[in-house]
């Protein structure tokens, strides 16, 4: 054991002299994905804000032949603007997101009792200005609602058999899991963080060694293949996980400044989260270097064993999709499947929802098994003969 | 000592080295001698356990490399075909790691790199590291490394390749001194001065086994030649005439 805290002690010494592997593993890898949600989310936040208070600009042609429309527009929080002569082709040309058009013949129908038609003029394909778009419609159909309530009225007729069916909404959505709706991407950036720590280091220390050929008088030493094994294995670990306690904490401080209490959101991302998050990280940063420590063993260089190690990267996509894409009810079992497991109590200690002892028994213990299969796995590639052999 | 004894090694249907034997004794230098692809490097990693024999025994100083590999890698000094450094490592650093590998104590440790340093003119390279090293310093530093737990028997798979003149010139006083200490050296080579200025006993290889073995006087009696290279051409035409 002495000469694998040997072999671990070079492996990170050589590793940390490496500035571009120590900027990728330590610093990007880890405050990259935390910093983009971040960006991300208080830009979703600060659209909703302004656009629920921010009066809606509206261009409008031939304002002055419906003035009651205009006034229950404006009542509505809209800002009447005058229309460029061809409002078509100032939508085509980006300088309008929207414009109202109101026919000659508008007031004739209206005096007539017949439907009286505004010509909305957008562009669906913007996607920016889709919510203008709607709140637009939404203020016109309110007005033609009320007004068409108003002429039953006049006529003697209840408003409500204009409305046969009333749909009432009712959103379960708690404020804490429409949190966690938003916070989808921190269990998998989470996870992917272990895979991206320790990359560098496996390769560097398994294909890497290989191709600039210092395996072969590493292993004329009296060490026993094991210890080289667990010194790297270890140091691959170190660096994983040093990379996800880095995230943590940065989610840690980023959750401080998100503006949930503006959206009405809970989510925890406090105590409670690490203690139930962390048990569940360790076992997993042992597995994903034990396994990408056997995968780069295959690789002949450098470049090849990036290749494999990139391709693994995708796998913690996968329960990422399960999850979110498949309806699945969550399952006890679930937790036993490594990744998937992590993914569930990831996202449930963020919700606030409880985890129970036995799921969180359960992705430790069965992560932990698969870390020791993929740990057998490198040892038998580790004592092969043709490892050590280059070319 | 190293002994040898009827070692064989297949590849699938190739055989890289047939019943190869021989004895490389202390306080001499002995040379396996022979072309490119001769089995001269499989035999050499069959000594130092890196890969297994198919038959046959390897001894270090009475050590079964087979049933205690540990043991007979303790007392083997290895500077194989593949002299990998590590780059960001300074060279007493890459030393370092592999006196710390064979257990030694640091105060010991630090005692013999300052001895190797100063033996292999290393002074000015020692603190630097080892990306951008030339062919020479690499060597130097290789070897360095593999003497670090001051073995008894020194195996060395072709150690002048790449260097230049003074640089070979260097390294033969080197391996004489070691030779003068009473190691055991064992050196594998293609070429035939290094062999006439080296070497006290040559083991000729061809074709995965041995054609002659003899101080390189005997070899040139044997054959009835009297310069080494001839020799040695005669032995490895030999060689193909009886494979």
């Amino acid at each position: 054991m002495k000469a694998a805290f040997t072999v671990f002690k070079k492996e990170v010494r050589e590793s940390l002299r490496d500035r571009r592997a120590l900027l990728n593993t330590l610093l990007v890898g880890p405050l990259l994905g935390p910093l983009l949600f971040l960006i991300m989310i208080r830009v979703v936040v600060q659209q909703e804000i302004k656009t629920a208070e921010q009066p809606l600009p509206v261009a409008v042609q031939g304002a002055q032949r419906a003035p009651q429309l205009i006034a229950a527009l404006q009542a509505a929080g809209a800002e009447i603007h005058v229309a460029p002569a061809d409002p078509a082709a100032a939508i085509r040309a980006e300088e309008l997101e929207l414009a109202l058009v109101i026919p000659a013949d508008y007031a004739e129908d209206w005096q007539a009792g017949r439907p009286a038609t505004v010509y909305l003029y957008d562009d669906s394909s913007r996607k920016e200005a889709d919510r203008n778009i709607r709140r637009l419609q939404a203020m016109l159909a309110h007005y033609s609602h009320q007004t068409g309530a108003l002429r039953l009225m006049v006529r003697g007729i209840a408003p409500l058999v204009a409305t046969p069916v009333l749909v009432a909404e009712r959103d379960q959505a708690t404020p804490a899991s429409k949190g966690a709706m938003l916070f989808m991407m921190l269990p998998y950036l989470l996870i992917l963080t272990t895979f991206i720590g320790g990359m560098f280091l496996a390769i560097d220390a398994t294909a890497g060694e290989r191709e600039r050929q210092s395996l072969e008088p590493l292993f004329a030493t009296p060490v026993r293949r094991e210890s080289f094994l667990a010194g790297k294995v270890l140091a691959t670990s170190a660096f994983a996980g040093t990379s996800v306690a880095m995230s943590l904490l940065a989610f840690l401080v980023v959750g401080q400044f998100l503006p949930t209490a503006d959206l009405g959101l809970s989510i925890d991302l406090g105590g409670r989260f690490l203690a139930l998050v962390v048990p569940v990280m360790v076992p997993l940063v042992f597995f994903v270097s034990a396994l990408q420590t056997f995968v780069a063993g295959f690789a002949k260089t450098f470049r090849e064993a990036q290749t494999h190690l990139g391709l693994l990267q995708i796998v913690p996509v996968v329960p990422v999709l399960l999850v979110t894409i498949l309806p699945f009810k969550t399952a006890t079992w679930m937790y036993a499947i490594p990744l998937v497991g992590q993914q569930l109590v990831i996202t449930r200690a963020l919700r606030g929802d409880p985890v129970g002892l036995l799921p969180e028994v359960l992705v430790i213990s069965a992560t932990l098994v698969i870390a020791g299969i993929a740990y057998r796995a490198a040892l038998s590639a580790y004592r092969s003969e043709r490892l050590a052999i280059a070319g | 000592m190293i002994e040898v004894r009827h070692l064989s090694k297949r590849y699938g249907s190739v055989t890289a080295v047939r019943d190869v034997s021989f004895i490389a004794r202390d306080g001499e230098i002995t040379g396996l001698l022979g072309p490119n692809g001769a089995g001269k490097t499989t035999t050499l990693r069959m000594l130092y356990t890196l890969i297994r024999p198919d038959s046959g025994r390897v001894l270090i100083d009475a050590e079964d490399a087979a049933t205690d590999p540990l043991a007979a890698r303790r007392r083997l000094g290895v500077l194989p075909d593949a002299r990998g450094l590590y780059r960001r490592l300074t060279a007493r650093e890459n030393i370092a790691y592999y006196a710390e590998l064979h257990g030694l104590d640091t105060a010991t440790a630090q005692q013999r790199i300052n001895a190797l340093i100063e033996r292999l003119g290393m002074h000015a390279i020692a603190d630097r590291r080892t990306e951008g090293f030339s062919q020479g310093e690499r060597v130097k530093t290789a070897i360095a490394r593999a003497l670090v737990h001051d073995p008894a028997n020194v195996v060395l798979d072709e150690p002048t390749n790449g260097l230049d003149v003074l640089a070979t010139r260097a390294l033969r006083d080197f391996l004489h001194s070691l030779k003068r200490e009473g190691r055991c050296v064992l050196l594998s080579t293609h070429v035939m001065q290094e062999v006439a200025a080296l070497c006290d006993r040559v083991v000729v290889i061809a074709q995965g086994h041995v054609v002659a073995t003899g101080t390189p006087d005997e070899l040139r009696a044997q054959t009835g030649e009297t310069s080494l290279e001839e020799a040695f051409m005669r032995l490895i035409g030999n060689g193909e005439e009886t494979a």
